[in-house]
């Protein structure tokens, strides 16, 4: 799969060049395919119209989703139950080889440990620091910084947190790394963070809780804004405390946006890949699903064994949707 | 009305006023919360800024101190950002070239979905037909799909074309190695997403407006084209940012659909690969980040409004 660039790489425009002609030809092509069917649909018949319209607006989204989605999706199932080059049925090797050896095993528990502590942490997080800047006059700062890692690619994020989890072996030289300094400061020897296993996946994880806390305050923040100002307005005069009021009034006022951050959250971190692959490679024992589903597939070049967790992967996003989805009929049937 | 009616009410607060409104807020910020505030901002946001004040400064400062001595000995430069920007190595084109990519990948893949999103949603918004309940519902479903599951197959297609038995039903396309399958694999995933959004924003058009242009003599691509597009515009919006920063921001469909080929790679795939050969190079990591980093910041807070608004409709993209 991977081309490897033996040859001195071209400069600047030679490379380019190209490119620019396939951007311009492709953004080109489309609105003059997209132009083109408008002019002629437009002078076809009303009769004509009643089916030409399908074939226009209807079929090219279909084709895409059924060719690019359903057909591949159907084929990893059979994958799944095949032989590492696709070329015999094992029935449910693969699935036994994911439960039962420790790596993957491993792979599957560090998953879980994500699954779990993310989505939680994070809503807990953004709960709070909404309810905090609910009508606060000067919040709208303080959101946009806790709301700005949401922007940014988890690449950079992880780059970022790189930084701050820089360890120097060297006792003589002076640490570059937050973290390591800090915990100096305090007294304590810093560990070598990302290496030290289980800490090292605690810490990938406060990357993940760091972009979600964001996502989870503006959605419930917004959700706060709705509550009636008269609710609100009779537990005051009630003389209830904030505490008590947080409790017993805005959480279960908003408890369906909590719901639906909650299973959002789960679903992103479930796929989690890029923190995990940029940051240790999935070494030192912080591996997870989606990592390991790229490394057999792309790297061990094992379709059967990449495909069955992938398969795991969709197993484990489904019930998590049909919640939702369950949650949003209960909430509509309510109204 | 005088100044000196503006004496506390302190019976009760009438929040159907303005001045009512406004005791509830004071009543709400608290001192303490401010202060909670502002420090858990600050928590979330000097990882960054260490970054970014990193990024400026010579390399023997970033290996010798922490970024915090920056506010001792104040040594800025912009060498970190030149020599990332413009230099290669031996067989790496330097970040400007995939900076360049990252836009050629982004631009297509927002307006290639939208397209076609909005023209799906406008079918099954407003014609009739049989089956339109089934088609909508399946496609809503096919939010489920996790991109992993049709990655390798999706991949081969492109690859080796479609095959069933011995018919040719896809042909292999020739186009790994270039832009097209990771614009393609883009528009794929992001349409269930997308055409459910427009449905829902399209079916709220008032059906009195379709019906008046239809009786008029309006046919169906000009009813689109004059009155179903024009309404559609902010939710195309919203979604357009959306979409522009997923994709700007993506690493797996980069890496796998670019099939490894560096000329078309872009900024992210780029960045996790320097972590990995130049791990410690912080000079280079630091600028490269900022510069992978600039495109959507820019969009963030110049249509966070917006973004938010595409968040708030979409909060199950995956």
């Amino acid at each position: 799969m991977y081309v490897i660039d033996l040859v001195t790489r071209k400069t600047g425009w030679e490379i380019i060049a190209p490119n620019l002609i396939t951007l311009i030809f492709g953004l080109g092509a489309f609105a003059a395919i997209v132009i083109l069917i408008f002019l002629l649909a437009e002078r076809t018949s009303v009769r004509a119209q009643e089916w030409v319209k399908y074939l226009v607006f209807l079929v090219p989204a279909v084709a895409l989703l059924l060719i690019g989605l359903i057909y591949p999706a159907i084929r990893t199932l059979i994958l799944s139950f095949m032989n590492a080059d696709s070329e015999r049925f094992v029935g449910f090797e693969n699935y036994i080889w994911a439960f039962t050896r420790p790596e993957i095993v491993q792979v599957l528990t560090n998953t879980a440990i994500w699954v779990i502590v993310v989505p939680i942490a994070s809503t807990f997080i953004g709960l709070v620091i909404a309810y905090v800047t609910d009508r606060m006059k000067t919040a709208a700062v303080v959101k946009s910084l806790i709301f700005m890692p949401m922007a940014i690619s988890m690449v950079g994020a992880s780059i970022i947190w790189k930084f701050v989890y820089d360890f120097e072996p060297n006792l003589k030289k002076t640490d570059i790394g937050l973290l390591s300094s800090i915990s100096k400061a305090l007294g304590v020897n810093p560990p070598n963070w990302l290496l030290e296993n289980p800490l090292n996946t605690f810490l990938l994880i406060v990357v993940m809780i760091w972009i979600q806390t964001g996502f989870a305050m503006v959605v419930l923040s917004a959700a706060m804004k709705n509550i009636p100002d008269e609710v609100v307005e009779a537990s005051m005069l009630d003389g209830a405390s904030q505490l008590k009021r947080f409790v017993q009034i805005t959480v279960p006022m908003i408890r369906a946006s909590i719901v639906v951050v909650l299973t959002t959250i789960t679903i992103g971190t479930l796929k989690v890949f890029d923190i995990v692959r940029t940051m240790t490679g999935g070494n030192f024992s912080t591996n997870v699903i989606a990592n390991e589903m790229y490394s057999q597939t792309f790297r061990a070049l094992n379709y059967g064994t990449g495909s069955a967790l992938a398969i795991i992967l969709f197993l484990g996003v489904v019930p998590i949707i049909w919640y939702n989805i369950r949650q949003l009929r209960l909430e509509r049937t309510e109204r | 009305m005088s100044t000196q009616s503006a004496k506390p009410v302190k019976t009760k607060v009438k929040l159907s006023t303005p001045e009512g409104r406004k005791k509830m807020k004071d009543a709400f910020s608290s001192p303490w919360a401010s202060a909670a505030a502002i420090v858990i901002a600050m928590l979330w946001t000097i990882p960054t800024f260490g970054l970014l004040v990193s990024s400026f400064r010579p390399e023997k400062d970033i290996n010798a101190t922490g970024w915090w001595m920056f506010f001792v000995q104040p040594n800025f430069t912009l060498e970190n950002y030149e020599s990332a920007l413009f230099q290669g190595t031996a067989v790496t084109p330097p970040l400007s070239q995939y900076f360049f990519n990252s836009f050629a990948i982004t631009l297509p893949a927002a307006i290639f979905p939208l397209t076609l999103a909005v023209f799906a949603a406008y079918a099954l918004a407003w014609f009739d037909f049989k089956g339109k309940n089934f088609i909508f519902f399946s496609i809503f479903a096919l939010q489920v799909i996790p991109l992993q599951m049709s990655l390798v197959p999706l991949l081969q297609l492109f690859a080796k074309g479609l095959m069933i038995g011995e018919d040719v039903i896809i042909p292999p396309l020739g186009i790994t190695g270039t832009y097209i399958p990771i614009w393609i694999a883009h528009t794929i995933f992001a349409l269930p997403l997308a055409i459910f959004l427009m449905h829902n924003f399209l079916s709220q058009i008032p059906r009195e407006l379709i019906e008046a242009a239809r009786v008029d003599g309006a046919g169906w691509f000009t009813l689109f084209r004059q009155i179903v597009f024009p309404l559609s515009v902010p939710a195309i919006a919203s979604f357009a940012i959306f979409q522009f920063l997923w994709v700007w921001n993506d690493l797996l469909v980069g890496l796998t659909f670019g099939g490894g080929v560096k000329d078309i790679a872009p900024l992210t795939v780029r960045l996790a690969e320097m972590v990995g050969t130049r791990g410690s190079n912080w000079e280079v990591l630091t600028a490269g980040a900022f510069i992978s980093m600039i495109v959507p910041l820019i969009v963030f807070f110049a249509l966070q409004r917006y973004f938010v608004r595409g968040l708030l409709a979409g909060s199950v993209k995956g």
